[in-house]
């Protein structure tokens, strides 16, 4: 039906436009010179005051980076990245590390409002009912530029603030922590990541505690030819509980920015921590110019028994996605989870989806991965599912689906399945389809427009993995799907 | 960067070498020697394929070939006469028998009459004289040219068989096809052949492949099948090599419109084994099944690797392949499907699944997707684990004892992979091969203690 395509070329030219979060901040920013080397690493951790153990830490990730390769398996194609034509940090000139809302610049504040983010504790708790309040830790390029709720956290003993603080406040935590899920000889963006990170969220939950309230982060790269390398560290320790959300927007340009986050997660006994993302970073316009290249490194680690953690994304930014958050079952009866809805339009690229190490008995992990490819995307799940001699009784399921829409795309799926013992029970099913021609027929007949039917059944397709989110992000995530997919009928 | 020099381990040295000599003793077949130039340069610039290629992942043949056997030579009057023996004792599936012993053809081993009329076979070198065409299908298709073991094969082509079956003609009993590695010190075995099934033939072959236990020689065989518009192929395999061998083989198979391409492996000799499937669809409305069952114990290695390329539209393809693992054996399973942007109303199931019987063993599965068309149907799905402890129950409560009730579960498993094997124009010959590989599961299963 040549109106269809018509309808199609013109929602897609809006679809790009749609990507609301796509202005930029103009306020004085403070950068490092342009350029890597051992100066600039030394330059960040200075300006960080950091004590002279991280200090060397990050010089030994920095030499070790030198000698590593790019890595070229993932079904990604993109320019040769000039590592020394971007700015490594990018801090707000005014107040780099303000102590009170106040102290902010107005400009940023300003930004936060219109990305809809709440910064203003009393703002929060006139509106919603206390049990629905959310700390938030904003990180604005290089720098946490406040962290909410953090004194009302400590009175129940959780200690939520950026990973800069909580080198100075907390150094005997962090020490103990960073590194030991992702180490500095990970890959060649965590090595990146250790050497220059900048800031980032760090968490720690004391034992027994259910953390009050959630978590979240909030990541805005405003300033140009930067990179954002922000770590995260979540500690759960016995018998904890926490849930943590994340979020991240940039503005448009022709540009691409690269992103190479790091991200450790470890559960201790009974620990659990619930990890959401919903990444909408600028995915590039519709001919794949700009758009932020998201090479991320997730981990989990669940260390003591019983252990759980489970990682949900909405995955429908960047330019290029390059990511698995993994789950290593370390401890016994260990539980891993993720869920995972990835959108590509336009030219976007995307090859991700996760690990699950089976190496304590009895553990058990479950994947769900939807995939939704248009446009002239390329949409790959790759996966690694392994159980260690040890794993006796390692239970595994996997469902990974794709829909294809329209017939310039691609969708792929690429898991390894390695079993090292007998008593491991791994089960794999993938399947690929096309929008039902009988379902589309059912519901436009009851008065359904093909824009909602659409809707609706992709709706339906990625319900396992919406109902995991937390409620707020749940309807967010679900207006993201809808602007993706609109008009994008094959 | 610098440009690095490769170090060649021995086995790679003696591959290098063996060419060299090869190509010094003068053109043995002067048609075959741009191929074996273009085959050898492949080789020469990849190396035996380790654990860093993506394709090898799994099987590093870098560490499990350490060294290169020499290359056999034709067999010798002692080696035909043993080889008649050992051939002559193997039961016969389906009619006339084609042996190849070292890879070269013996046609005074053949067997079952003379062949059925429409069935033509001829010496390789030979017929590329005749039909320059050929040179063309000889390179293989894109993805097998890439190969090494592909590659190795084309670098020492010397010659080969081209079996061809005439068009419209249905032959009513597949042709057994035996390769046979002679006794005596262990040598690295070369063999091709080529099968042609006219339009709207009917055929079926037979592939056995044997060999001496305890020598660890090596074999790398090549089987191209082009399956012409509307005719079909039934092609089973029984890979029975000697305990200590290196089994290398690849089946490249192009399937026309209409037509129907169904092959089956049965794995449970050698020391290392990769069986390799190339399957292409060039025609519309063809079916492809490709099916194995995989018997390993103690410390053997077996590795199916297929790749399903779905080039046109409106084909239907099923991938069932089944391992079972004793001792410390390793099984590994990468297969994918291509869905080429144009292949709409593609039909792909694929299907891996596997039964540890002991502790020690390990399953590497790797069941890939690759799809550029919007409406298509595929599925693929994976499974790993041990017998059903349920069933074993309840056939133990009726009184079987639990070595036989492992075997009549275990050759239910198997079953779904054979069961359906074959087409009824074959008749009993297909049928005979299906209960001869159903009875070798048991015989497997009851001789594993």
């Amino acid at each position: 039906m040549p109106a269809v395509q018509e309808t199609v070329d013109q929602v897609k030219a809006i679809d790009v436009d749609q990507y609301k979060y796509g202005f930029s901040t103009d306020i004085e920013m403070e950068l490092a010179p342009k350029g890597l080397s051992e100066d600039i690493v030394r330059y960040i951790s200075a300006r960080k005051n950091e004590p002279a153990w991280m200090l060397e830490w990050r010089l030994d990730a920095y030499r070790r980076w030198l000698t590593m390769r790019e890595p070229d398996w993932a079904r990604v194609d993109y320019p040769q990245i000039d590592f020394q034509d971007m700015y490594y940090y990018a801090a707000p000139k005014s107040n780099p590390a303000p102590n009170s809302l106040d102290e902010i610049d107005p400009a940023i504040l300003e930004t936060y409002k219109k990305l809809g983010i709440p910064l203003r504790e009393q703002e929060i708790l006139a509106g919603i009912a206390p049990e629905k309040r959310i700390a938030v830790d904003a990180v604005f390029d290089s720098v946490s530029v406040v962290t909410t709720f953090k004194e009302e956290l400590r009175k129940s003993g959780v200690i939520f603030c950026s990973i800069s603080e909580a080198l100075h406040e907390h150094p005997e935590l962090v020490k103990q922590y960073i590194g030991s899920v992702v180490p500095t000889t990970d890959n060649f963006y965590a090595t990146l990541n250790a050497a220059v990170f900048s800031d980032g969220s760090f968490v720690y939950i004391p034992p027994g505690v259910r953390c009050p309230m959630e978590l979240s982060t909030y990541f805005r790269i405003n300033e140009q030819k930067t990179g954002q390398f922000e770590r995260t560290l979540i500690i759960a320790d016995k018998g904890s509980y926490v849930s943590y959300l994340e979020g991240c927007t940039a503005p448009m340009r022709d540009e691409n920015q690269l992103h190479a986050a790091v991200v450790e997660l470890v559960a201790l006994d009974d620990a659990e921590i619930k990890y959401s993302t919903v990444q909408n970073w600028y995915p590039g316009d519709s001919e794949g110019k700009g758009g932020i290249y998201n090479f991320v490194t997730k981990r989990g680690d669940c260390r003591g028994a019983r252990s759980k953690i489970s990682w949900t994304q909405v995955e429908t930014g960047s330019a290029i996605t390059w990511k698995y958050p993994s789950c290593i079952l370390r401890g016994d009866e260990s539980q891993g989870e993720f869920y995972s809805i990835a959108v590509s339009n336009g030219a976007q690229q995307v090859d991700s989806g996760t690990k699950m190490i089976h190496l304590g008995k009895n553990t058990r992990s479950r994947i769900i991965s939807k995939g939704i490819s248009a446009g002239r995307s390329q949409n790959t799940y790759r996966g690694l599912v392994s159980a260690h001699r040890r794993a006796t009784n390692a239970k595994n399921f996997t469902n990974c689906d794709s829909l294809l829409i329209g017939d310039k795309c691609g969708a792929h799926t690429v898991p390894y399945i390695e079993s090292k013992t007998a008593s491991a029970v791994f089960e794999h099913e993938a399947t690929t389809s096309k929008v039902s021609e009988d379902q589309m027929f059912y519901c436009m007949q009851r008065g359904l427009t093909q824009e909602e039917a659409i809707a609706l059944i992709v709706n339906g397709f990625v319900k396992d993995v919406l109902q995991q989110l937390p409620m707020e992000f749940m309807v967010e995530a679900q207006k993201l799907i809808a602007i993706s997919l609109e008009g994008s009928v094959g | 960067m610098n440009a690095v020099t490769p170090i060649r381990t021995p086995a790679e040295q003696a591959l290098i070498g063996a060419f060299g000599a090869l190509r010094d003793a003068g053109p043995a077949a002067a048609a075959l020697e741009s191929l074996r130039v273009d085959g050898f340069a492949r080789f020469e610039a990849t190396g035996l394929p380790h654990r860093r290629v993506e394709a090898w992942k799994y099987t590093d043949l870098r560490t499990m070939m350490r060294e290169a056997k020499p290359l056999a030579g034709a067999p010798d009057a002692s080696a035909l006469l043993a080889a008649k023996v050992a051939v002559g004792r193997l039961p016969r599936v389906g009619g006339s028998r084609i042996v190849l012993i070292d890879g070269h053809h013996a046609p005074d081993l053949a067997d079952g009459g003379p062949l059925p009329e429409g069935v033509s076979v001829s010496g390789l070198a030979e017929a590329l004289v005749r039909r320059p065409e050929l040179q063309a299908l000889l390179a293989g298709q894109p993805a097998t040219r890439e190969n090494t073991a592909f590659a190795l094969n084309n670098a020492f082509l010397t010659d080969g068989l081209l079996i061809e079956i005439a068009p419209g003609t249905a032959v009513s009993h597949a042709l057994d096809l035996v390769f046979l590695t002679s006794d005596g010190a262990a040598k690295l075995t070369n063999a091709r052949v080529v099968v042609i099934v006219g339009a709207g033939a009917t055929a079926g072959l037979v592939e056995t492949h044997l060999g001496p236990a305890g020598t660890d020689y090596q074999k790398n065989v090549v089987v191209q099948a082009i399956i012409r518009d509307g005719a079909r192929l039934e092609h089973g395999r029984r890979q029975l090599e000697g305990s200590e061998a290196l089994h290398l083989s690849t089946l490249e198979a192009e399937i026309g419109a209409e037509a129907h391409f169904d092959t089956l492996t049965l794995t449970s000799g050698a020391a290392v084994a990769r069986n390799q499937l190339f399957v292409r669809f060039s025609g519309e409305n063809a079916r492809a099944t490709l099916r194995g069952v995989s018997l390993l114990k103690g410390r053997q290695h077996a590795d199916t690797t297929l790749v399903m390329d779905h080039a046109v539209p409106n084909c239907e393809s099923r991938e069932t392949f089944k391992h079972v693992l004793d001792g410390e054996a390793h099984g590994v399973f990468q297969g994918k499907i291509i869905v080429q942007p144009i292949a709409q109303k593609t039909d792909g199931r694929m299907m891996s699944q596997t039964i540890m019987l002991a502790e020690g063993p390990a399953m590497d599965n790797k069941p890939e997707l690759e799809i550029f068309a919007d409406d298509v149907a595929c599925a693929h799905g994976c499974t790993c684990g041990e017998l059903d402890e349920d069933l074993m129950f309840y056939l133990k409560a009726r009184g079987i004892p639990s070595q036989e009730a492992e075997a009549l579960l275990v050759e239910a498993f198997a079953r779904e992979a054979i069961e359906d094997f074959g087409d009824e124009g074959l008749g009993e010959a297909v049928e005979e091969l299906r209960a001869a590989l159903l009875a070798s599961v048991t015989d497997w299963m009851l001789a594993r203690t």
